[in-house]
């Protein structure tokens, strides 16, 4: 579904490289989480995939289902199914959230020929997709992320990751700022989404939400390189020793930089 | 310049839709302003005498006023000697439908697409159309009359109704009150009226449009609105006007009165031609707007959308007279190129338990400067006020700049005065945001201006804040590149 190849990429104006030859495959029906620790580019490859204007990539491609992305605008990613859940969801007062999910949903199924929903099937739509994450229908009209918690705002994400039915989805840190309760709710909605259609790459510091969310494959990166992939028992392998004996362990292989 | 920012600019730097021309006959006038041009336009228009005294009252304390300077706004000031002070079209015809007016004004009105006929009948709304100088097209009287609602032109209402004309004009903006509202009461061409009698609720929304169509021709419009006890009105007033070089000036004054127990809600939509790129040409807006609430209980609400004109100085007012009395001030301000505004409001309160919001809303494109100025004054008898401020800004790019003028004086300690104030750029992040969910960049930027304002818009009556959306997608849209 997924593949990147090479992948180097730099804040646009700016000469420091971020992503330094990041290669990743992703398929269908498949979990993956992305570890390590901060500055290490990880939230940059969610964005720089997504299509974030701030980032330019400087080598290699992005290929989504075959096609190549790397220069196409962040709505027509979307358009073919990517999705961002953001790290920090970004406030927009005076749009309620069910007026931004009908015009996104109408737009991506326009662009796919789908068959738009009129407001009143929309309605029916966005109540049934709010038991996926236990919210109360009173946030559907409530402006977007404005005045909302820190774990409101990362269950709307994944609400509205339900809702518009990505082919691909990256978890930015979905877990930070979750108490465990929030962090269930929000990891059993994952649950629920993911299908043998879709796909789930998962970024995030901590081990504690894949106790969760079970990856098929987790991946280690450092300075803007994807360095150890493995299954989840890579993850604890991580959790035991930290990443800098990893770091340390890989140098002495000849394997990092 | 970031892509969102070129692109924001772009779209809402739109060359202005409107600009075109309406080919009416013009009754000749000199142009220039002295005693003799007062008195040639009074007995054109056919006044009585204590209207021309009027008149000549305020042209000799016009003429040893100053013009002011003390507003954030710089521009060549204009030449009263060579301005127009009287045109109309010089068929003056007493029409009993639309198929009377003159198809060209039609036609303007169409292209503009103001929905003056049917649409706005079926709203249930009159229109009083003042074309340039005269009203050329009266709608709904009888209804009105059957509920004894006087709306008419000011000129008419200065023959037909001279005691109240005479009882309230310049009782809200006194002659000498400032430099343009002296020059208007001297020269005002036409305008509105509306009285409302006791205890009655407007059947209606009353609507006018201006519009101005001559060149050289300073529109000097005069609005008169009287609401009696226990009466209500809501009065709708647009404008857009043609592309034209020659900056044209616009001096109107508006008046409002409420009696004991009235209520009336005053909603603007401004979309002159502001001039273009570099700032040549546009009009300039300056306007005297203010209400009195005179009795108790008494409710003057303001709302505005201003997107047009060059320069914009403009602050509705309210005279929070009366116990209990209320004035609401709720704005939207768009600046874009080199268009410069400044505009707010003054809440007087001198009343007890009177209460004032003010809600004001700017955003700054291009090279654009706009200013939020506004006073919150509070008198020694008002116990128990309050006033309630909220202004936001709202920049996109790097050239333009947003200014906020508070003046806050409290002579009342029972009383309270909240002011709150925030600047916020256009975020990329906010853009890619809604990108990222599948909206297109045009659509995302329009969604986030749109959220920006809804506070201000949601207070104008219904079929009107469809006109605004209307205009604001018109000044937002563009080719996103």
């Amino acid at each position: 579904m997924l593949e990147i190849k090479n992948l180097h990429a730099k804040v646009e104006g700016e000469d420091i490289e971020i992503l330094k030859g990041v290669n990743l495959k992703v398929n269908a029906g498949e979990i993956h989480a992305i570890m390590g620790p901060n500055g290490s580019g990880k939230s940059t490859l969610s964005k720089v995939v997504s299509g974030h204007p701030e980032y330019e990539v400087t080598e290699g491609e992005i290929l989504f289902n075959g096609e190549d992305i790397t220069e196409l605008d962040a709505d027509e990613r979307a358009h073919l199914g990517l999705f961002l859940a953001f790290q920090y969801p970004v406030e927009v007062p005076g749009i309620t959230n069910k007026t931004l999910l009908r015009e996104a949903y109408n737009t991506i199924a326009r662009a796919n020929d789908r068959e738009e929903l009129d407001p009143l099937e929309f309605e029916d739509y966005l109540i049934e997709k709010l038991n996926v994450i236990e919210m109360k229908d009173e946030f559907l009209n409530r402006s977007i992320n404005t005045g909302f918690s820190g774990g409101e705002k990362k269950k709307n994400e994944i609400f509205q990751m339900a809702v518009l039915n990505p082919k691909l989805s990256f978890l930015d840190e979905t877990d930070s700022g979750l108490d465990i309760d929030a962090l269930k709710v929000v990891s059993d909605g994952v649950n629920k989404i993911a299908s043998n259609d879709n796909a789930i790459v998962m970024i995030t510091h901590y081990q504690r939400l894949l106790n969760y969310i079970k990856p098929d494959f987790v991946h280690v990166m450092m300075a803007g390189k994807i360095i150890k992939s493995g299954d989840i028992k890579l993850a604890e392998e991580l959790e035991a020793h930290g990443y800098d004996e990893m770091q340390k362990e890989l140098a002495l292989n000849g394997e990092a930089q | 310049m970031s892509e969102e920012t070129k692109a924001l600019e772009s779209m809402i730097g739109e060359e202005y839709k409107y600009g075109f021309t309406t080919d009416v006959e013009y009754e000749e006038f000199p142009k220039g302003i002295s005693e003799d041009i007062i008195r040639e336009l009074s007995t054109r228009k056919g006044e009585p005498e204590w209207m021309l005294e009027f008149r000549l009252k305020a042209y000799h304390a016009w003429k040893e006023m100053e013009e002011p300077s003390w507003f954030n706004a710089t521009y060549k000031k204009p030449d009263f000697e060579n301005l127009l002070y009287y045109s109309a079209p010089k068929k003056k015809p007493q029409l009993d439908s639309m198929d009377d007016v003159d198809p060209n004004i039609r036609e303007t009105y169409e292209k503009l697409g103001i929905p003056l006929e049917e649409q706005k009948m079926l709203a249930g709304v009159a229109v009083d159309a003042v074309f340039d100088s005269v009203s050329v097209f009266t709608s709904f009287k009888e209804k009105l009359a059957d509920a004894g609602v006087i709306f008419c032109s000011i000129s008419e209402a200065i023959k037909e109704h001279p005691e109240l004309v005479k009882k309230y004009l310049a009782s809200v903006v006194p002659v000498r009150d400032n430099f343009y509202a002296a020059l208007n009461s001297a020269v005002f061409s036409d305008g509105s009226f509306c009285y409302i009698p006791k205890n009655t609720k407007c059947p209606m929304e009353l609507s006018t449009y201006f519009r101005i169509n001559n060149m050289d021709s300073g529109q000097f419009e005069r609005t008169l609105i009287v609401a009696e006890e226990g009466a209500s009105v809501s009065y709708l007033e647009g404008c857009t006007a043609p592309m034209y070089d020659e900056n044209q000036l616009h001096a109107a004054v508006v008046e409002l009165v409420a009696l004991d127990n009235a209520d009336i809600k005053y909603s603007t939509i401004q979309n002159w031609y502001s001039g273009d790129e570099n700032g040549k040409g546009g009009i300039y807006n300056f306007v005297t707007k203010r209400g009195i609430c005179k009795g108790n209980n008494s409710k003057i609400s303001w709302t505005q959308l201003e997107t047009g004109s060059a320069v914009t100085l403009k602050y509705p007012s309210v005279i929070l007279q009366g116990d209990n009395s209320i004035g609401e001030f709720y704005s939207v301000a768009v600046t874009t190129k080199k268009q410069q505004a400044d505009t707010g409001t003054k809440m007087i309160h001198i009343g007890k338990n009177t209460k004032s919001t003010i809600i004001s809303k700017g955003i700054s494109a291009g090279q654009s400067n706009n200013s939020y100025r506004g006073e919150v004054k509070i008198g020694k008898k008002a116990h128990g006020s309050k006033n309630y401020s909220v202004c936001d800004s709202m920049l996109i790019g790097q050239e333009c700049g947003a200014h906020t003028f508070p003046y806050i004086s409290s002579q009342n300690p029972s009383s309270s005065v909240e002011h709150e104030a925030t600047t916020s750029r256009v975020g990329e992040e906010q853009i890619f945001y809604l990108m990222q969910r599948g909206i297109s960049e045009q659509d995302a930027i329009s969604m986030i201006i749109n959220g920006f304002v809804k506070d201000v818009l949601k207070e104008l009556p219904l079929e009107f804040a469809v006109e605004a959306n209307k205009l604001l997608d018109v000044k937002l849209e563009g080719s996103v590149g």
